[in-house]
């Protein structure tokens, strides 16, 4: 299994779309930063906005609540979306499926890829906004939801732990994209069907009625990282992130897996 | 390996709605065999070839290899089998040798010198660093037989080999399975070049329709379709006349010479009374038909 993984990576590693997407994720903290340079006033009715220009830390949170809404699901979808639907379409799944590993190896492997490069991404994109917000405003203390104030060492470790947490909502993106990819066998229908569908899951929180099952949409759990920045820490969006994310990482990718071990590789 | 042979389909059927692409497929493919699987296009030789793979699953029947199912023991059923369908597919973005590494590390892995070794068989060592995207058609061919050499294959299944190559390229790619063959390797050769076949096959299969509906030694095919003579006299109405008359049934003129079909012994008595009523007989030929011939009469017999 990690001989296919590794390949998974690699073949990512040499495909043009990979650099794309891990690019955007690095240029936007760099376009906030250089914006909050050239411009007065910020995002002052989002969490942490306010503080922006206060201490480097807070400005990966800022472009979390941005990116979540169509860049980062568009970034995942490019590859989730693509990864089995493009080795139909080249001819090359039965190249490997007539190699010594079973269907559900290499299905296996293309999940484990392309989470990997979703976790990736994330951390990308934490990464270059922390050392380039860090380099203007410096390196300083970072002010909670509840106002209080804690350490540059504590606010890393809590910018560390959302990353962490806003992945698993991620990793449901990326999930439905590789049962899109593997149903329609086509990289464009997959990619577009899974950004409507990460729009239809934020949509769909911000519906009237729809309260009742807000907690449980998709769309609310990338703002579960909140929990974390109040003082004491919030679990109860933590947890509830946890499971209800599982579920939508499992179902799709179950499905997907039953369809891939499944499926009649014939004439692509 | 067991003893069981490389290649045994039984009643293999493949529908598509209402479509019946494959009907009912028996085919044996014995060791040592160069086994040449002829048909039309569309007659259901590549769905077969999927079925044996393990690529799509048969909606009746069974095939084996090695005594193995692939849709029972997955990709164990693979072990000592290689080769492509609908031609060899790689990864353009990636080099033939960076392929052929990939290929190697899902069969468990290979040693680097391996990899060389079968990029010398096809003549690709000096374009191995090379992305397959830039690679023409005939080197991507051979890449997909160095890719196959590459899991020592006892069993090779190779889907129209030679289609799309220059004169040069199915040259070369007849010599290398010829070269294979001899190598003990059995075959499988899906084609509908005939020359092809007849030049490399021991035995053969033709599918029609989706059916088998010959399957057996080359030889034997193109003997069953002797016993054919044409018969050039200084006079042949009267050569005709002798023949009839001599047991020779359906003999008839064409085109100035006397066609007929006899066993020998009758031919050897025929020859003699021509000899003795004053015929003289220039040319006594048999005649045998080509694996073309017999292709077309068999595959276009039905369509008629």
């Amino acid at each position: 299994m990690a001989r296919v993984y590794k390949w998974e990576v690699l073949k990512l590693l040499a495909q043009k779309r990979t650099y794309l997407g891990l690019g955007v994720a690095m240029a936007v903290p760099l376009i906030f930063t250089g914006v909050l340079i050239f411009k007065t006033g910020g995002p002052n009715d989002i969490p942490l906005g306010r503080y922006i220009r206060q201490t480097g830390l807070a400005l990966p949170f800022v472009v979390l609540f941005f990116m979540s809404i169509w860049a980062f699901p568009l970034i995942t979808a490019l590859v989730a979306g693509d990864i089995v639907a493009a080795e139909s379409h080249n001819g090359t799944l039965k190249t490997i499926l007539t190699r010594s590993r079973n269907r559900g190896q290499i299905y296996g492997a293309k999940v484990l890829a392309a989470f990997t490069y979703t976790l990736v991404v994330i951390i990308a994109m934490g990464l270059v906004g922390t050392v380039a917000a860090s380099i203007e405003w410096g390196f300083n203390p970072l002010t909670s939801l509840s106002g209080s104030t804690v350490s540059a060492g504590h606010g890393l470790g809590l910018l560390a732990a959302s990353l962490a947490l806003y992945a698993w909502p991620m990793a449901a993106i990326a999930a439905f994209g590789l049962f899109l990819s593997t149903v329609t066998r086509n990289s464009a229908a997959a990619v577009v069907g899974t950004l409507m569908w990460a729009l239809f899951m934020q949509l769909l929180g911000v519906l009237p009625g729809t309260e009742s099952i807000r907690p449980y949409l998709l769309g609310e759990q990338f703002q579960a990282w909140h929990g974390f920045l109040r003082t004491p820490a919030d679990w109860t969006p933590v947890v509830r992130a946890l499971w209800v994310c599982a579920l939508y990482v499992a179902l799709p990718l179950f499905a997907g897996y039953l369809v891939f071990v499944r499926r009649d590789v014939a004439g692509e | 390996m067991s003893d069981a042979p490389p290649v045994a389909a039984r009643g293999l059927v493949k529908r598509y709605g209402d479509i019946t692409a494959v009907d009912g497929v028996d085919l044996t493919v014995e060791r040592g065999d160069v086994f040449g699987y002829l048909g039309p296009n569309g007659a259901g030789k590549t769905t077969s070839l999927r079925m044996l793979l393990g690529l799509i699953r048969p909606t009746e029947g069974s095939a084996q290899l090695f005594g193995r199912d692939p849709l029972e023991v997955g990709a164990r059923a693979l072990d000592g089998v290689a080769g492509f369908v609908e031609g060899p597919r790689f990864y353009p973005y990636l080099s033939g040798r960076k392929n052929l590494r990939l290929l190697g590390d899902l069969d468990g892995g290979v040693p680097a010198s391996r990899i060389e070794e079968v990029l010398d068989v096809v003549e690709l060592r000096d374009r191995g660093k090379d992305r397959v995207g830039g690679y023409s058609h005939g080197m991507r061919q051979r890449l997909g037989i160095a890719a196959s050499l590459l899991r020592e294959p006892q069993l090779l299944l190779l889907d129209e080999p030679t289609t799309g190559l220059d004169p040069a390229g199915m040259r070369d790619m007849r010599e290398l399975v010829k070269r294979l063959a001899g190598e003990g390797i059995t075959i499988l050769l899906s084609s509908h070049i005939l020359a092809e076949v007849e030049e490399l096959c021991n035995r053969v299969a033709i599918i029609r329709s989706g059916r088998i509906i010959y399957e057996g030694l080359l030889a034997e095919l193109l003997e069953s379709a002797g016993g054919g003579y044409s018969l050039r006299a200084t006079d042949p109405q009267r050569a005709l006349t002798v023949l009839l008359a001599h047991g020779v049934e359906g003999a008839r003129l064409v085109d100035g010479e006397v066609r007929f079909q006899a066993e020998p012994a009758v031919v050897e008595t025929a020859s003699v009374a021509l000899g003795r009523a004053g015929i003289g007989i220039s040319a006594l030929v048999p005649q045998t038909a080509t694996l073309e011939e017999l292709f077309l009469g068999m595959t276009e017999e039905e369509a008629a």
